[in-house]
């Protein structure tokens, strides 16, 4: 299992240069000057070189992109124009509504999808698992984001139970905090428990075909032990993975989700700082989540590994 | 073996005009055609494509004249379905939004076909440059693809090009690993060794005898692609980075519609059906597509 970690850890070495180079390259994909676009059309030429000089821009490539790594080790990612301090601090501070809501969507996503999935794939064809599929199908089809607004309008504006957005952190004052995040958890976590649905339902039907399922019916267990005893617990073995990805898919999904809800996370933190061309924050956010992305995956592979040791020899 | 037909439709199809083509296209169009998401999904696809070409006809109104006196006028015989807070006509705005969506839709679908394709292509034959193509595909496979995306518009600023552009960029490494992946398989097979032993080159081999064996997963990719492509330009407009605010499409009018969630649900709900339509449609064909074309990936 070391091994394995060691080598899935040197792998991500080369991936994680490229992705660095990717965005630092990001900035050098502004059409034009990028320091004139970032400073706007008030600054003068002096101003303009100033800040050139303090971003690094007057130096060659090689030498800026070797500065971007080696300041990057450092765990400097360097300050914001805007919000007047270094772009870490930045990041922490608004992780948490991030992190909660990305929790309490997977919570929902499960809670939603891992039942609905097994129930379809355990009586295939029948009236629950069309009922099942066609809804997983939609979830799949409707925009997060849309479900959102129609829920806002359903259960704020129209019913007046719920806040129609904001946020308030578990820490101070977890009711309030609970009825800011149910909605924006709901609708995040459906589409993903559509997903889940949908695998966890294949790995049903993959395990009910098995041998020791027609054993364990062969040797006249009910249906129901059969079903819940021994398909369940093997059907989720692929579940895990999925719940995985579905975690990763979730850091996208989040910030769109929190544009919508006014929650103050990492996506109106990226947002913002897109509107007022704070790039050094861009960066960060977009750094940020590629590394979180990253080592969810790796875990995920890890977890993947720990169950089914197969995987390690592959 | 349904997989062996499939293989040889297809190298039979690739192969050139002639009698025995004839026969397998019409096979496998009858096929298609057996399939009910195919035909579902087409339909209402087909459906989409003619909004998009006849939206000028359709709709009663000018989708970017601003009507001040008719603000938020909810769906009547005049508006059938309501107006936003500029007082534009929300029928022709969603009829004049498919355009961008399936503009968008449509070339990032080629785009990342063809780059796959080339990428995955030389990739998988020429191992040499396999080792550093594939670690910068994993590179940009490490983002989150909507963040990856809304990075790119940051840089770029808003425009359909660029929406067009950073989305064929998110969405390119997936497909060429696919073809990739296909083109592993396909060259250990004897026909490539029997063309190699008649002295084909590397990039002839590569286009005339691996490629078409690609092509079944390409267009079923391709088909998820597209739908991906349309909700992620939603997705940016609605957060303000996607296409100008002043080009109708769907996601920009979604994002005027949160502004008067309170007042005025139909700025939002309307565009926000037809977004949902077009992802129902391209899932459904893609569903279908891979059942009939690529067996193996079928979902049970």
């Amino acid at each position: 299992m070391t091994t394995y970690l060691l080598r899935r850890l040197l792998a991500l070495l080369p991936v994680m240069l490229v992705v660095v180079t990717i965005v630092f390259f990001l900035i050098h994909l502004i059409p034009g000057d990028p320091v004139a676009v970032i400073l706007g059309p008030e600054a003068n030429a002096e101003q303009i070189e100033a800040a050139r000089r303090e971003l690094g821009l007057d130096r060659p490539l090689p030498e800026q992109l070797v500065r971007f790594y080696t300041r990057l080790l450092r765990g400097d990612l360097g300050r914001s124009y805007f919000l007047d301090r270094p772009v870490t601090t930045a990041l922490w501070e608004r992780a948490e509504p991030t992190l909660v809501l990305m929790a309490s969507a997977l919570f929902v996503a499960v809670l939603i999808g891992v039942p609905s999935g097994i129930v379809a794939g355990a009586y295939p064809g029948s009236g629950w698992d069309r009922v099942l599929m066609t809804l997983a199908l939609l979830g799949v089809c409707i925009p997060g984001f849309w479900l959102s607004l129609n829920f806002i309008y359903l259960f704020s504006v129209r019913l007046g139970w719920l806040p129609v957005a904001g946020y308030a952190s578990v820490f101070s004052d977890p009711v309030a905090a609970f009825r800011y995040m149910l909605l924006p958890a709901v609708s995040l976590g459906f589409s993903q428990s559509a997903l889940i649905a949908r695998i966890a339902r294949s790995c049903m039907i993959e395990v009910l075909r098995q041998d020791y399922i027609r054993t364990a019916r062969a040797k006249g267990l009910a249906e129901r032990s059969v079903i819940y005893l021994h398909a369940f617990r093997n059907a989720l073995v692929p579940v895990v993975t999925v719940i995985g990805i579905t975690m990763a898919i979730l850091i996208g999904g989040a910030v769109v989700t929190e544009i919508v809800f006014n929650i103050p996370g990492l996506g109106r933190l990226i947002i913002s700082a897109i509107l007022r061309r704070d790039y050094p924050v861009v960066q960060g956010v977009v750094l940020l989540t590629a590394a979180a992305y990253m080592l969810i995956n790796l875990v995920v592979d890890m977890v993947y590994a720990f169950i089914d040791p197969r995987i390690r020899y592959v | 073996m349904a997989d062996g037909v499939a293989v040889n439709e297809r190298a039979a199809a690739a192969a050139g005009p002639s009698a025995a083509t004839d026969a397998a296209r019409t096979r496998l169009v009858r096929r298609l055609l057996s399939n009910r998401n195919v035909v579902i999904g087409g339909s209402v696809f087909l459906l989409l494509v003619l909004v998009a070409l006849l939206a000028d006809a359709l709709s009663p109104y000018n989708p970017t004249r601003l009507y001040p006196g008719q603000r938020l006028r909810p769906p009547s015989l005049q508006n059938l379905l309501g107006t936003d807070e500029f007082g534009r006509d929300i029928a022709s705005l969603v009829l004049h939004g498919s355009r961008v969506s399936l503009l968008v839709g449509g070339v990032t679908m080629i785009l990342t076909s063809v780059g796959g394709v080339v990428i995955g292509l030389i990739a998988g034959y020429y191992r040499r440059l396999d080792v550093v193509v594939m670690r910068v595909m994993d590179g940009l496979m490490a983002f989150p693809a909507i963040l990856l995306a809304i990075a790119l518009m940051a840089a770029r600023g808003p425009g359909v090009w660029n929406v067009i552009i950073s989305l064929s960029v998110v969405y390119l490494p997936r497909t060429a690993m696919l073809i990739r992946s296909t083109a592993l398989s396909v060259r250990e097979l004897d026909y490539v060794l029997a063309a190699q032993a008649l002295g084909r080159g590397g990039l002839a081999i590569a286009f005339r005898h691996i490629l078409p064996n690609c092509l079944g997963p390409l267009l079923v990719r391709g088909t998820f692609i597209f739908a991906y492509a349309v909700l992620a330009e939603a997705i940016l407009g609605f957060l303000g980075v996607g296409v100008p605010p002043y080009v109708p499409s769907w996601g920009n009018v979604i994002a005027s519609g949160k502004n008067v969630i309170r007042e005025a649900f139909w700025v939002s709900a309307f565009p926000g059906v037809a977004l949902t339509l077009a992802g129902l449609s391209l899932n459904l064909l893609g569903d279908g597509l891979r059942d009939t074309l690529d067996p193996r990936l079928r979902m049970e």
